[in-house]
């Protein structure tokens, strides 16, 4: 249920809400810390009880929960989208099931003071679940992405990509010389690529300000004048033009009236999109990372 | 006693502000015309209305009425009283929480009921009444909130003089219509496990239907209340949760199914004949890895759920998702249609779903009659499977080095609602054809947890529409292409006009000839945030549309 105008979410109060996940998730590793409702905003708990639980985790709990609770080879649940985790305020629904009371998992022998830290532990590591469910990183590396073939993305590129872009600094096009040293990052690499260059954003056309992506638009009125410039806006009932002198002139259109021809040069790229395969993809970055 | 009575007749002009009898649950049967009594005006979802005054060789004539600013909160009384005559409207609070968290800056996504000439619509937290004539301001409650996600609130459902509105924080609050006086308030949903409601309550019969939200681990369901009491009439599960429930051969686990999602966040339509709430259920949790679910269909998310409004009972689904791994929530607006097809007059439901499918099912049984893909680029799914939902390509689902998938987890529609003409028989719906990259970032064999473990970023769309669907073959017969990434706005509205109104993602509100979609007039008053409405006030038609939070009322000068 993700929707990103929870950007434009309304409570600018709350803080804690999860309203910047969909910004978080652009951006690699990225995590945020703290409750994903309120609910999860507890007072703080005691260091000295949360790490002494923190043992009890490991020595009764972690063989069947998990090191990160997130559920174990033995079948013990996920216990940081339990709802009995997530609920559990002062051990008052976790002790009675450390206790035994719950069918299918056995008793685990420890005092109940132990019982609470032990809840106390489980609902700290709880509270740093990120926005909308996302688990905490333990340990987590991100994944490499380049697992292409670069020779045959560098076929692919030949055929496919070499009539408008050079790889050896004849500024053919966008020439792609040094492009792996300019953006260091394969994933962010391959997003630009795939996105036609700029930066890609979810969702939309991609924006620049690089020359040799400028819209442009003529325009031609009923009465013989004709316009021509950067197009700054355009509908089905205005037009507007940045003009040779940097004023800006618009236009009422009424169908085919005035003649309107828009020239976006990075149309050609966005329409390439549903011709890749995701192996075309991978071949054309891993080939792409090896011009440094 | 007798007296305190005869004070309070006497003063009741003055002390109810609102008009009228309210919404007899027979009034809701009858089609979309002068008021608009519930989310979708009338049961069927198909936001047409009956209306003629304005149409396709007038429509360039309609002018402002006027334009009303609202304030949520506890502190908007003062403002809310500059510049309008009489008296300033009646605050109210409610609200189980401290009140430290001031809601500012919200918008009306609500669909705005239009009962004996008085408005009634929401932002997240906050109710109002205002003059269908003027929009002044009649009475705002505010519910002082505990917390939870305030992404939106689709509105009000009424029954007889009450309202019945849901809160992020989980409360079903019913209001007095006429003074915007708390009747009660129920909890419907545990925030602690992140849930968060956003639904307007449908009212079917003596049933207050209430939907809810979640984008963690959580199963969703469907609960109807009693609209005097507030009592629970029955409480629906879309995901199984006990052994022996339907649907559990689906999941890995009885553990998988009970964290399963299928969030019940968006109002449906309701069939009288039939007694059955036809809804569309959110996405599987975790949304984008299998880990827990295992590979099977995991039921009932994604898809299309008929539940009788008496028994809570299911009578039928139809996955529109199978096995969803792009978080295509099936909380789409159904639309219930009768017509033609194949030669004999067929009850239909008619739903364009997130994924870039459309679906003609016949309503009574489930089956599906036409699938097609409505979005032109989607690219997830190979083929269909014997029912007639995508069989989804693993090779799209999110990966390490990365899948091109279109639609977005966005979608090619997302929550706005379509309409459907009876006059042309075609179905409308913004249709978006952008693109993501999806990358696997957890490769944890367990899977992720709620909307996590991946990351998506957008490389570009390939040119978004307003389309025309016929039902009877699933074509598009046509497309009025949008400049710029928007379209829709907050979804559509057709009229016995012939006309197509739609916000157009560039600040426009727009009608469109419904025959074609050529634009025939516009106001450019900012991006639209809900479905445009129509109802007739004192011989005039009037539009009704909202920009964040203003409200904004045309009529033909």
């Amino acid at each position: 249920m993700r929707l990103c105008d929870l950007l434009t979410a309304t409570l600018s109060g709350l803080a804690m809400l999860g309203t910047v996940t969909c910004a978080l998730a652009q951006i690699p590793g990225a995590r945020r810390v703290g409750g994903f409702v309120p609910g999860q905003e507890r007072p703080p708990g005691d260091p000295v009880q949360i790490a002494r639980g923190k043992t009890l985790y490991e020595i009764g709990c972690r063989g069947c929960h998990g090191t990160d609770l997130r559920g174990g080879d033995m079948g013990g649940p996920n216990l940081l989208r339990s709802q009995v985790s997530l609920s559990d305020l002062d051990g008052e629904l976790i002790v009675p099931i450390i206790e035994g009371s719950r069918q299918g998992m056995p008793k685990i022998p420890m005092s109940v003071a132990d019982a609470k830290a032990t809840s106390a532990y489980v609902r700290s590591i709880v509270a740093t679940i990120g926005g909308q469910g996302m688990p905490p990183s333990i340990g987590q590396l991100p994944p490499n992405i380049v697992v292409g073939d670069a020779k045959a993305g560098q076929i692919y590129f030949d055929s496919k990509c070499a009539a408008c872009h050079s790889t050896n600094g004849d500024m053919k096009g966008g020439d792609l010389k040094g492009i792996a040293k300019r953006i260091s990052d394969p994933k962010i690499l391959q997003n630009t690529w795939v996105a036609g260059g700029g930066r890609p954003g979810r969702g939309a056309a991609v924006q620049t300000a690089s020359k040799a992506r400028i819209v442009t638009a003529s325009i031609n009125t009923a009465n013989g004048d004709r316009f021509e410039g950067k197009l700054v806006r355009i509908d089905d009932f205005l037009v507007t033009l940045e003009i040779e002198d940097g004023s800006l002139k618009t236009f009422r259109r009424n169908g085919d009236s005035p003649k309107v021809v828009v020239r976006d040069p990075m149309k050609p790229h966005r329409d390439l999109l549903p011709t890749y395969t995701d192996k075309d993809i991978h071949d054309v970055t891993a080939y792409l990372v090896t011009l440094k | 006693m007798m007296i305190r009575k005869l004070l309070l007749l006497l003063l009741s002009p003055a002390l109810l502000p609102g008009q009228g009898k309210g919404v007899d649950p027979a009034e809701l049967l009858k089609p979309l015309k002068e008021s608009w009594l519930t989310y979708n005006g009338d049961y069927s979802g198909k936001r047409y209305s009956a209306l003629t005054q304005l149409n396709t060789s007038n429509v360039k004539h309609l002018s402002l009425a006027w334009m009303s600013r609202l304030t949520p909160g506890a502190g908007n009384a003062a403002a809310a009283r500059r510049g309008g005559a009489g008296r300033g409207p009646i605050l109210t609070t409610g609200g189980e929480g401290t009140g430290e968290f001031a809601a500012g800056g919200g918008s009306i996504k609500a669909s705005v009921l239009q009962v004996d000439g008085t408005l009634y619509f929401t932002m997240p937290d906050n109710a109002w009444a205002v003059d269908a004539l003027d929009g002044r301001e009649l009475w705002h409650y505010y519910w002082r909130t505990k917390g939870g996600t305030h992404i939106g609130n689709r509105g009000l459902g009424m029954w007889k003089n009450y309202l019945f509105m849901e809160t992020p924080d989980n409360y079903l609050v019913s209001l007095d219509a006429k003074t915007g006086k708390e009747r009660w308030h129920k909890p419907i949903a545990d925030l602690s496990q992140g849930y968060f409601s956003t639904p307007a309550p449908i009212v079917a019969g003596n049933h207050v239907i209430v939907g809810t939200g979640n984008d963690i681990d959580a199963p969703g369901f469907l609960q109807s209340f009693d609209p005097e009491t507030g009592e629970l009439q029955w409480k629906f599960f879309t995901v199984p949760m006990k052994l022996g429930d339907p649907g559990l051969d689906t999941w890995a686990s009885l553990d998988a199914a009970r964290h399963g999602g299928g969030q019940t966040w968006i109002p449906g339509a309701y069939d009288p004949e039939t007694k059955l709430y036809i809804f569309g259920t959110g996405n599987p949790t975790p949304a984008y890895t299998t880990g827990t679910r295992g590979e099977g269909d995991n039921l009932f998310t994604c898809a299309l759920v008929a539940v009788n409004v008496e028994t809570g009972k299911m009578a039928w689904y139809f996955q529109t998702s199978p096995h969803d791994m792009h978080d295509y929530d099936s909380a789409q607006t159904p639309i219930l249609v009768d017509g033609l097809f194949n030669g004999r007059m067929r009850k239909m439901v008619l739903t364009a779903a997130r994924n870039g499918y459309f679906f003609t099912l016949d309503r009574v049984t489930g089956e599906g009659l036409v699938t097609s893909k409505y979005g032109m680029m989607t690219n997830w799914a190979n083929g269909l499977n014997k029912f007639g939902g995508p069989k989804r390509d693993p090779g799209k689902d999110p990966t390490v080095p990365g899948s091109l998938v279109s639609p977005t987890s966005d979608g090619t529609v997302n929550w706005e609602p379509p309409a459907y003409s009876p006059d042309t028989g075609l179905f409308y719906v913004p249709e978006s054809n952008a693109h993501s990259m999806f990358y696997l970032t957890d490769v944890d064999p367990r899977g992720s947890m709620g909307l996590g473990g991946k990351e998506e970023v957008g490389v570009g769309s390939t040119g978004n529409f307003l389309s025309a669907i016929d039902y009877r073959t699933g074509k598009v017969v046509w497309r009025h292409q949008y400049y710029g990434d928007g379209g829709g706005g907050g979804g559509l509205l057709a009229t016995a006009g012939r006309l197509l109104f739609a916000g157009d993602g560039a600040g426009n509100i727009v009608a469109h000839d419904a025959t074609n979609g050529k634009p025939l007039w516009n106001s450019r008053i900012g991006r639209i945030t809900n479905a445009p409405q129509t109802y007739l006030l004192d011989g005039h038609q009037y539009l009704l549309v909202a920009t964040g939070d203003m409200l904004w009322s045309f009529v033909l000068n």
